[in-house]
């Protein structure tokens, strides 16, 4: 592609990260063109981090602001740990895209933009009176402009499409002109291309076409003066991948049924951000996998708990509103002990609240919320690809224990993708399903003496016929009971079962010192922004430490002492203060809250401001 | 498989079976015991599940595998167990309260898949168990503790409902008819997919008199008319009434005993506008009807899910890290 010498020399940047956002109208293929990109520069070996932000509303009219859609990607070196909070580069598809992204830019960055897209009309419905490419008021930013639209029917004017289908292709050209500018490699998109458009040839060779003549206009223009090197991660040798919260979770799901030697049933009703789960599960059919589509939440769970029953490694995935109505059944989980996996893709709330929006406040809601003494093990995913690991670890607690376990992810994690490294087999953790006892001593409620978990005789089994159900049960033999003494014993069984998960927790884990001034507590998807922020910190020489915590119930056991040997504790969270309240209840400490709810993730910036401010002011 | 042969005897109990004595109940579950032995599965092939209500404690009386789990959602229980496992016989036993009100979309949806449940619908047009509210099946205008002045909500027709949604197969039973019982939960039995079974039962203390009328032995030939596949829907103390359909329309006519005129209508339980029409019967215009109203053959949700997977191929001898390789994975030496 880059064999002709360019007519002026091109300087070459080393750069250890950037941050590029591609914006647009929600019909202009921005998550596209976003996902390639970011699968092009994992490939070329970099570390890498998404965040795709898009409108709630299905489709927005086209040019209009609310209609924006944008894909952010951070990359570079092993320093990337979230999608950035400010691009360095900022692309946009027409002026309703600049409009909306601007205020989020530096002076200085770099503004490609589609300038065929600036016309009267769609200036108008921006909210321009003049054209911002032309008028001066983007005089501190390097603006690039390029007739996408022209260039995009120059190159298929031969090609026998109709207008309408040419300009659909115009986002590769886009594309085509950033792979050049970062040195990265067309052919993975080349090659998804050729599948996704296996059915209409002529659309492939299009958009084939586009993309190359986008990277070819970069090196014969002059325009753009300088191109980037970006640094490489190093990584662990293995094969990699990269994936979306959603699309790990449904991996590990996948994976732990195979580990278990059961099928995996996943009962689930659509409900954004979590539905991506249930897409990638339903193309797994013919792997003993059962994914079943339900009325409501309610049957999701129900359906599952029946799966459960019958033997199959169950699972369920909703976002906040659909966790409330999945609570009475979560009640019926805990009381019959079956084993089951919950996935709760966090959104903003309450209610339908910001459904396309992050947030992380539904940590209360699954720790506590349920009627009666309802306790269930809650676990945080803190990255991507950490959804596998995390999913897994629910999975292997819920079999190991007979328990409900919640995952909680969320709307940042779950979209957002990072290179995954495919594990192998050996290096997967092993899943112990309680042994059963022979058919004669076997009891419903009998109970495994390490772990309190009651033996997962399943509808089907020969000689362990049973029966469960939501009403208390004696201990051991299983029947209906409604003595007192009974009831007290069995809640605290189940408490004292979850309890003892904590013997599963591994030590946590003190990024900096062990003691000091500061100690940053994190949990689930601030993970990247307090890690960015504390080594940014550390590096100005502040005494300040970092710890995440995965296992929200029971919490480690240790992270009483470890917090304690700080002078001040720091939880940055993206609510009001829920792990707060949970740590002061624990520990009767104090921590200091730095709280967001703007349907936004916290980001480095916000966490370093944050930790400044606590250490000057100590 | 072993050829030991069980009893109705094997399916009962080891608990006292507690229901308020007299209830309509114990015989159902007496039947239910029957039926299931006489099914010739194994005990472990069968599950009973329920939501809440009295009829829903019904899992703790049958010695097989069973979920007694919360309130309407027994349908969506269930089809969790078949889908997992179709070779289990699912039964779910749930009451007008419990699978027509709060579980009413669980019903609906399960019918509409035609999953292989066997859905038994105690109707005795009460809430029970919290003793003497209207239910989505008290008649209109009854007085009960929530409806001083009487109901006026219409009342579902449990057998309606279910035939409205095409169900595949759908009967009515009486609780102190047991032969009838019998003939229905045999064939329910045998049934592929969803079959939906709505039994009048009484309760005791709070709708006492509600299907007197129907068991009545001066009263209930001229009541009430049993429908069976293939015989003349005829009716009447001295046989001597039947039902013609004229213009889409039902209608009585009156004939000599012995000689039923040609056009008093012969029934056919695969024809679903017959079933319409007659699952709308209401006394005292038209005689209640009893028996399998509709049976006809459709793939079971279930054999539908499985044939997919077989169309696709078995996959799962596929290695796990190929499975999660997928077609865009890297190498990184």
């Amino acid at each position: 592609m880059n064999k002709s010498p360019s007519k002026k020399e091109v300087k070459i940047s080393e750069l250890n990260s950037i941050t590029i956002r591609f914006a647009g109208d929600s019909g202009d293929g921005i998550q596209l063109v976003g996902h390639q990109f970011a699968n092009a520069t994992a490939i070329a070996g970099n570390d890498l981090s998404t965040l795709p932000d898009y409108p709630s509303e299905v489709r927005s009219p086209a040019g209009s602001l609310g209609g924006v859609s944008g894909f952010q990607i951070s990359f570079g070196d092993e320093s990337v740990k979230t999608p950035g909070t400010k691009p360095n580069v900022l692309i946009v598809m027409n002026p309703a895209a600049l409009a909306v992204n601007i205020k989020n830019v530096d002076k200085g960055s770099v503004i490609i933009a589609n300038s065929d897209a600036f016309n009267q009309g769609a200036l108008e419905k921006a909210g321009y009176s003049s054209n911002p490419l032309e008028d001066g008021t983007l005089a501190n930013y390097r603006v690039l402009p390029v007739p996408v639209n022209t260039l995009t029917e120059n190159t298929l004017k031969d090609s026998g499409l109709t207008r309408s289908q040419i300009l659909k292709c115009k986002n590769f050209y886009m594309l085509g002109i950033m792979y050049w500018m970062y040195g990265l490699p067309l052919e993975p998109t080349v090659n998804w291309i050729k599948i996704k458009f296996k059915k209409t040839p002529e659309l492939a060779k299009a958009n084939q076409l586009v993309l190359a003549a986008g990277s070819a206009y970069s090196e014969a223009t002059e325009m753009f003066d300088a191109r980037f090197q970006i640094k490489k991660s190093p990584v662990a040798p293995g094969n990699y991948r990269n994936l979306t919260g959603n699309e790990a979770a449904a991996y590990a799901l996948i994976t732990a049924a195979k580990l278990l030697k059961r099928k995996l049933f996943y009962g689930s009703y659509p409900i954004t951000p979590a539905t991506e789960i249930l897409q990638t599960l339903a193309k797994h059919r013919a792997n003993d996998v059962v994914v079943f589509q339900t009325e409501d939440e309610i049957a999701a769970i129900c359906a599952s708990i029946g799966a459960s029953f019958a033997g199959c490694l169950a699972a369920t995935g909703t976002s906040g509103p659909g966790l409330s109505l999945k609570t009475e059944a979560m009640g019926l989980a805990v009381i019959t002990e079956l084993p089951l996996v919950i996935v709760n893709v966090q959104r903003g709330g309450p209610s339908t609240g910001l459904p396309t929006k992050t947030e992380q406040s539904d940590l209360l809601q699954s720790v506590y919320g349920r009627h009666g003494e309802s306790p269930l093990v809650v676990l945080a995913a803190s990255s991507p690809a950490d959804c596998f690991t995390t999913t897994l670890e629910a999975a292997r607690i819920a079999v190991k224990y007979m328990t409900p376990v919640i995952v909680l992810s969320n709307a940042y994690l779950s979209n957002g993708s990072e290179p995954f490294r495919i594990p192998k087999l050996k290096e997967l953790p092993k899943f112990d399903v309680p042994r059963l006892p022979e058919p004669g001593q076997f009891k419903p409620y009998m109970r495994n003496p390490e772990t309190l978990a009651r033996p997962w005789a399943y509808a089907g089994l020969k000689g362990y016929e049973h029966r469960i159900g939501g009403l208390e049960k004696s201990d051991g033999d299983g029947a209906v009971s409604h003595d007192p003494e009974n009831h007290e014993l069995m809640s605290k069984l189940r408490a004292e079962k979850i309890a003892r998960v904590a013997a599963d927790i591994p030590p946590t884990k003190v990024y900096g010192a062990l003691e000091g001034d500061l100690l940053v507590v994190g949990w689930g998807s601030t993970f990247g922004a307090i890690t960015q922020a504390v080594n940014e910190a550390r590096r100005t020489g502040l005494q300040v430490s970092s710890a995440h915590v995965k296992y929200m119930n029971p919490l480690p056991p240790d992270l009483g002492t470890v917090m304690r040997r700080f002078r001040k504790i720091l939880v940055p969270e993206e609510n009001f203060g829920q792990f707060r309240m949970m740590l002061r209840a624990a520990y009767a400490l104090e921590p200091i809250g730095l709280n967001k709810v703007q349907g936004q993730a916290l980001n480095s910036d916000e966490i370093l401001v944050k930790i400044k401010e606590i250490l000057r002011g100590s | 498989m072993e050829n030991t042969k069980l009893t109705a005897r094997d399916f009962a109990p080891s608990q006292p079976v507690k229901w308020c004595p007299g209830c309509g109940d114990f015989a159902i579950l007496a039947q239910v015991h029957k039926t299931m032995a006489a099914m010739g599965l194994p005990h472990e092939k069968y599950v009973v599940v329920s939501g809440i209500g009295c009829s829903s404690r019904f899992p703790y009386y049958v010695n097989t595998y069973g979920v007694h789990s919360i309130h309407g959602r027994a349908p969506a229980v269930a089809s969790g167990i078949k889908l997992s496992n179709p070779e289990l016989s699912v039964w779910v036993v749930t009451g007008d309260g419990d699978g027509l009100s709060i579980g009413g979309n669980h019903m609906l949806h399960a019918i509409r898949r035609n999953i292989g449940l066997k859905i038994l619908l105690f109707n005795n047009r009460i809430y029970a168990m919290t003793k003497g509210q209207a239910s989505p099946t008290t008649q209109l205008g009854t007085k009960t503790k929530t409806t001083p002045m009487g109901t006026i909500d219409y009342p579902f027709n449990p057998a309606r409902f279910a035939i409205g949604l095409d169900c595949t197969f759908v009967a009515r039973g009486l609780d102190t008819d047991m032969a009838l019982t019998s003939r229905i939960l045999e064939r329910a039995a045998g049934h592929k997919g969803t079959a939906f079974v709505e039994i009048f039962q009484k309760c005791l203390p709070f709708s006492e008199k509600e299907f007197d009328d129907l068991k009545d032995p001066q009263k209930k030939d001229d009541l009430t008319i049993k429908v069976e596949h293939g015989k003349p829907l005829i009716f009447g103390k001295n046989r001597n009434k039947g039902i013609v359909f004229r213009n889409f329309r039902s209608e009585i006519v009156e004939f000599e005993a012995g000689s039923i005129p040609a056009e008093v209508a012969v029934y056919d339980e695969t024809n679903a506008e017959m079933a319409y029409l007659i699952s709308g019967f209401q006394a005292p215009e038209f005689p209640i009807p009893f028996g399998v109203f509709r049976a006809s053959e459709k793939p079971s949700y279930e054999e539908l899910y499985y044939n997919q997977v077989a169309a696709v191929g078995d996959t799962k001898g596929n290695e796990l890290e190929t499975l999660l390789s997928g077609p865009d994975a890297w190498e990184v030496k």
